[in-house]
């Protein structure tokens, strides 16, 4: 056992085990994405109401109605179709803040996994530097000091200060294959290390990466939301999943409603997107099934 | 045994350096001046506003104020304040202690919850309170920290014995006595404390009960089981011991996930710690603050992963011998 490497990974990242889910969970959270998904790919059509206009001030913050399912908030906008576009764009920067985190803690694990030497070594120490610094408070400084920073940027900025875990990861796998008998007759075979490392190594990664995606996916919805709800992360008018959650939380006993189905939606889709983590983990890697 | 700790003693300090150096730069290469606010004013005159730049080194060429930085910080100077009117570290020296209070309740109250919930699940596996436990850890290890914050604080606003705000009760506290001021005190720590607990004791239930499982297929326990002891005995006496060491190790790493936690749990409930200190500073925009919470939390973070090292050497004599 190394004592450098904690065996146990920080919230969100690694592949926990623990409570496994059935077959039937991982149906039910895949219907729940579907359904949250398409309904915030097409929002435009399904939202009732524009999410920024604000129509009528007398009719702020009217609690949950025919006309208005989830109430509206107290600019008069209809909750509804606030968190049907919001989470269009707490899904967006998600999903590519983790597109931009897998890629980078693919190949810089692939690289301090393959590397031998100084450059290994200097690899692994920045990582475990990288690995210490908490992630929420550097956020909190970078967007703090850099008001008004474009989604953009803010996604990119996401998806850099989220891929330390990722690398730790692959580079253990990387460690471990490097070692099969399959890398080396690749090599006696004459293939450059840019192929072994592309065609051979990088597929079998792909699994625990694949996992740790997922339920990367979960960790940064609740960290944009937390950002957001600071007013450091989405700007308004424009709507996200935590700054509703802001725009109802100076009058939340009066006026639940503004806040309560955000955070609804969101530990819904967070929720689904563990357990489908959880199911693939237990699908992709048989050997982990425990027996109860 | 001292090598090592000061092996990684040393690594924390590069880290905590790096964290400065970064912050540092950041902030001062954003745009516009640390104190935009009063900066933007039309009534206040250029030479005016030369003279403030002056006074805090911020027409120095940026390598001379990153000296000047980290001269100060390494002599205890963190700063001044501007939003407070105080010395930045005296507005930690007052929030420090409410976050260390906050924290430590809801640490041990979670491993204590954690624990039990993973030994129920374990006696009970694969049958249905397993799986609704399970269910429950996994809801709020999905929960966002400020909206479960916001909904205790909903619920209790109407019924409940405990106040939902401050650290104590701002017109009693100074009349009470000294038992007096300590039941204050606990009093309006625990739905702080709560929410802390509730997010995260899942990820010490899910992590429990899987290295009781592992554990569960051990000679000993087949041992144990062949001697007539109980199912309940054989978890709780053996299983259990075993199978502490990969929760110990949640010990030191439960303080990124706390901290990050107490920020959005001190907002909502107007805890006057680390958290709150910290979210007070973003919204008047108080650089220096931030800068020094920023630092003095990653100094935190450092020193959980280095007790959860300490603690792994102290419960697995294996480890010992390693450097």
């Amino acid at each position: 056992m190394n004592s450098d490497t904690p065996l146990v990974q920080p919230r969100g990242v690694a592949p926990l085990r623990g409570w496994q889910p059935s077959r039937g969970a991982a149906v039910a959270a895949s219907v729940v994405l579907v359904i949250i998904i398409a309904a915030c790919a097409l929002a435009p059509l399904i939202a009732p109401y524009d999410p920024t206009v604000q129509p009528n001030i007398l009719a702020s913050s009217q609690p949950p109605s025919l006309a208005h399912p989830f109430g509206t908030d107290p600019y008069s906008r209809d909750v509804l179709s606030r968190v049907i576009h919001g989470g269009r764009v707490s899904l967006l920067v998600a999903v590519l803040a983790t597109l931009v985190s897998v890629t980078l803690g693919t190949a810089y694990g692939a690289a301090a996994g393959y590397a031998r030497g100084i450059s290994g070594a200097v690899l692994e120490r920045l990582l475990e530097a990288l690995l210490s610094i908490p992630r929420l408070l550097l956020l909190i400084a970078v967007f703090a000091a850099w008001r008004e920073v474009p989604i953009k940027g803010f996604i990119l900025i996401l998806g850099v200060t989220g891929w330390y875990g990722l690398a730790r990861l692959v580079r253990g796998q990387v460690l471990a294959l490097k070692a099969q008998d399959f890398v080396a007759s690749a090599h006696a075979l004459g293939a450059t290390r840019a192929r072994v490392i592309i065609r051979h190594i990088l597929p079998n990664v792909l699994t625990p990466v694949v996992v740790a995606a997922t339920l990367g996916l979960g960790h940064v919805i609740v960290l944009e939301a937390g950002l957001s709800y600071l007013g450091i992360g989405v700007r308004p008018p424009d709507p996200s999943w935590g700054n509703i959650i802001q725009d109802g939380s100076d009058q939340i006993a009066a006026h639940w409603w503004i806040s309560l189905f955000p955070g609804v939606a969101i530990v819904l889709t967070v929720m689904a997107f563990n357990v489908l983590g959880d199911a693939l983990l237990r699908e992709l890697r048989p050997r982990q099934i425990e027996t109860g | 045994m001292a090598a090592f700790l000061g092996r990684r003693i040393a690594q924390g300090a590069v880290v905590v350096a790096l964290v400065a150096t970064i912050v540092f730069l950041l902030i001062r290469l954003a745009p516009g001046d640390p104190f935009a606010a009063s900066m933007a004013d039309p009534r206040i005159s250029e030479s005016v506003r030369n003279e403030w730049r002056r006074s805090y080194g911020l027409d120095l060429p940026i390598s001379q104020q990153y000296l000047r930085y980290v001269a100060s910080v390494a002599k205890g100077d963190l700063g001044f304040s501007f939003s407070l009117q105080r010395p930045v570290r005296s507005v930690l020296a007052d929030a420090l202690p409410n976050t260390l209070l906050l924290m430590a309740v809801a640490l041990i109250a979670s491993f204590a919850a954690g624990i039990a919930v993973a030994l129920a699940q374990v006696r009970r596996r694969g049958r249905l309170s397993d799986r609704v436990l399970g269910g429950v850890s996994l809801l709020f290890f999905s929960v966002p920290d400020f909206w479960l914050a916001l909904l205790i604080l909903t619920l209790f606003a109407y019924w409940g014995p405990f106040p939902i705000g401050g650290a104590v009760d701002p017109t009693s506290h100074d009349l009470l006595g000294p038992a007096g001021r300590i039941v204050d005190r606990l009093n309006h720590v625990v739905l702080p404390a709560l929410t802390l607990t509730l997010l995260y004791f899942p990820l010490i239930a899910r992590h429990q009960r899987a290295a009781l499982l592992d554990e569960l297929p051990s000679d000993y326990v087949t041992t144990a089981r062949s001697k007539g002891l109980t199912e309940k005995a054989i978890l709780s006496r053996h299983t259990l011991r075993n199978a502490l060491l990969p929760v110990i190790a949640l010990f030191g790493l439960a303080f990124p996930a706390l901290l990050t936690g107490a920020v959005f749990v001190e907002k909502v409930f107007s805890w006057p710690g680390m958290g709150l200190t910290i979210v007070n500073a973003i919204d008047s925009r108080d650089y220096p603050l931030l800068t020094a919470c920023v630092l003095l939390g990653s100094a935190f973070v450092v020193a959980g992963g280095i007790l959860t090292d300490l603690l792994y050497r102290r419960f697995d004599p294996r480890l010992r011998d390693e450097l």
